[in-house]
């Protein structure tokens, strides 16, 4: 038996799939860290700030901004999923949506970085 | 997994999803806005502390995402790992009721 | 006027054998003015090698036997130009995926069409020859449902094309799931709630993630994605009432 290769999954939707599925991956790996973070104001405002001082290494900056685009575009994906299951749009629709929720996705990447920096 | 179930959880993740759109959407906003001018735990916490809306927002967003996020890592685990079945099944619902559990202890360690 | 030289296609057939299964094999076929990669293939086997297996009935894009991988995709081929897929003067041709090799360019498609009897693809009449025809108006919803997703010919493009099937044996797969959600509109199919429960969960419906690879690829421009959201739908519709 053989497989399909990058030949075959070389469309709009397929690289939608894709991004919602690393963006989901990548954000579920995250929560924990992120919840562990917030727990530390537990421990009272200073650990909370000695830790948001740590975040201010721009490798962490950039890791943010991309954690960011992740959220964004994980939402805009699955809305677009969302509206395809439960509202029918049917082919053509399809392909325009991939459009709208990858710009949705670095709009907000974009914004939060400004704000950053 | 019967047929039965494996509907339920597609639902439990679609509905969770839906619920996730809303927070997600405040939470980018809220985030955009918080960053300005950098990050402080005072400036978080004095947004969070003794609010209730905060509170049962933040609530509410972990829960779905404790119910979405393991159906999806299952889902992976299955395709790319070809690993299920009642041990895999398991482990899921462990770490939904982990995620659950942590997430709760942070959004209690914020607003209280 | 002088005969200009024919240009020739540089043509690499997967061929079965040896340690690895197979491997590609390289003919040089004459091009031609509205060549399809069947008539490609069928070259090949007439003029350089006899033994070269391959599977085609109609060559008009009616019974679904011709589908093969054409330089990555998977593709009907006694409908595809040679003019449309070549890349230069190349073409790569291999069975279709996700389906045993038979020998060389022929898949086992067993396991295709089991899966369409396991999604309860069979009609299952209501009415007896004695009964009066069934009107179904055409402008119904559930009709327009039907003809929307009808004109399917079992080639297999759309198994062929899906990660999911491939991820996950179990899977329905598109054109099985496609044909399942044909019955469930068709108002003379007595078999509804027992087919609904054969499409759901995770060998059915529920394991497709919108992809659309079936959709992308299928040569009768069907949308099996859009059939298999309906089917979501109607599942948890049923699985809400209880009725699943
Ligand atoms: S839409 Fe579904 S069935 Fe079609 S290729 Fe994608 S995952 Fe497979
Ligand atoms: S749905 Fe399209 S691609 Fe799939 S078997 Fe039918 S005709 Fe072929
Ligand atoms: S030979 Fe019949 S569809 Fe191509």
């Amino acid at each position: 038996m053989r497989t399909a290769d990058w030949r075959n999954r070389d469309h709009p939707s397929y690289w939608a799939f894709l991004v919602h599925r690393v963006s989901g991956l990548t954000l579920a790996l995250f929560l924990p860290l992120h919840f562990w973070v917030l727990g530390r104001a537990l421990a009272g405002e200073a650990a909370l700030d000695e830790f948001l001082r740590w975040t201010e290494q721009p490798l962490v900056k950039a890791s943010e901004v991309a954690l960011v685009f992740l959220l964004a575009a994980h939402l805009a994906g699955g809305l677009r999923l969302l509206l395809i299951e439960f509202v029918g749009w049917r082919r053509q629709a399809k392909q325009s949506w991939v459009a709208i929720a990858a710009g949705v996705a670095l709009f907000c990447a974009l914004a939060f970085a400004l704000n950053l920096y | 997994m019967s047929a039965r179930s494996e509907t339920r959880l597609w639902l439990a993740q679609r509905a969770s999803a839906a619920v996730l759109a809303l927070c997600v959407l405040v939470h980018l906003a809220t985030m955009i806005v918080a960053v300005k001018g950098g990050l402080t735990a005072a400036e978080i916490l004095g947004r969070t502390r003794g609010n209730p809306a905060w509170a049962a927002f933040y609530a509410v967003f972990v829960a779905a995402v404790a119910i979405h996020a393991p159906i999806g890592l299952r889902t992976i685990a299955s395709e790319w790992l070809q690993w299920r079945g009642r041990g895999a099944d398991a482990f899921w619902l462990v770490v939904g009721a982990a995620l659950f559990a942590i997430g709760i202890r942070a959004v209690a360690a914020v607003v209280l | 006027m002088a005969m200009r030289e024919p240009e020739l296609l540089e043509v690499d057939v997967w061929r079965s054998g040896g340690d690895a299964g197979g491997q590609f094999r390289t003919y040089a076929v004459p091009r031609e003015d509205a060549q399809t990669v069947l008539d490609v293939v069928t070259w090949i086997q007439r003029k350089l090698d006899p033994t070269l297996a391959y599977r085609f009935a109609c060559r008009v894009g009616m019974c679904g036997s011709c589908a093969m991988t054409v330089n990555g995709r998977a593709r009907w081929t006694c409908r595809t130009h040679v003019a449309k897929v070549a890349r230069g003067n190349r073409l790569q041709i291999a069975p279709l995926a996700n389906l045993p090799v038979v020998r060389d360019l022929v898949v086992d498609m067993r396991a295709f069409f089991d899966k369409w009897a396991k999604a309860g693809g069979q009609f299952t009449p209501t009415a007896s020859r004695r009964d009066d025809f069934v009107r179904v108006a055409p402008d119904t919803p559930a009709r327009r449902e039907v003809d929307a997703a009808i004109e399917c010919i079992g080639c297999g493009v759309c198994y062929a094309s899906c990660d999911i099937v491939a991820w996950n044996p179990a899977y329905l797969g598109p054109a099985a799931l496609n044909r399942a959600w044909t019955l469930q509109n068709d108002v003379r199919d007595g078999d509804h709630p027992a087919r609904l429960a054969a499409v759901a969960g995770d060998a059915g419906c529920h394991a497709c993630h919108t992809q659309a690879a079936c959709t992308e690829r299928c040569p009768k421009q069907l949308s099996p994605t859009t059939s298999i959201a309906g089917l979501k739908r109607m599942t948890a519709r049923a699985a809400l009432k209880g009725e699943l």
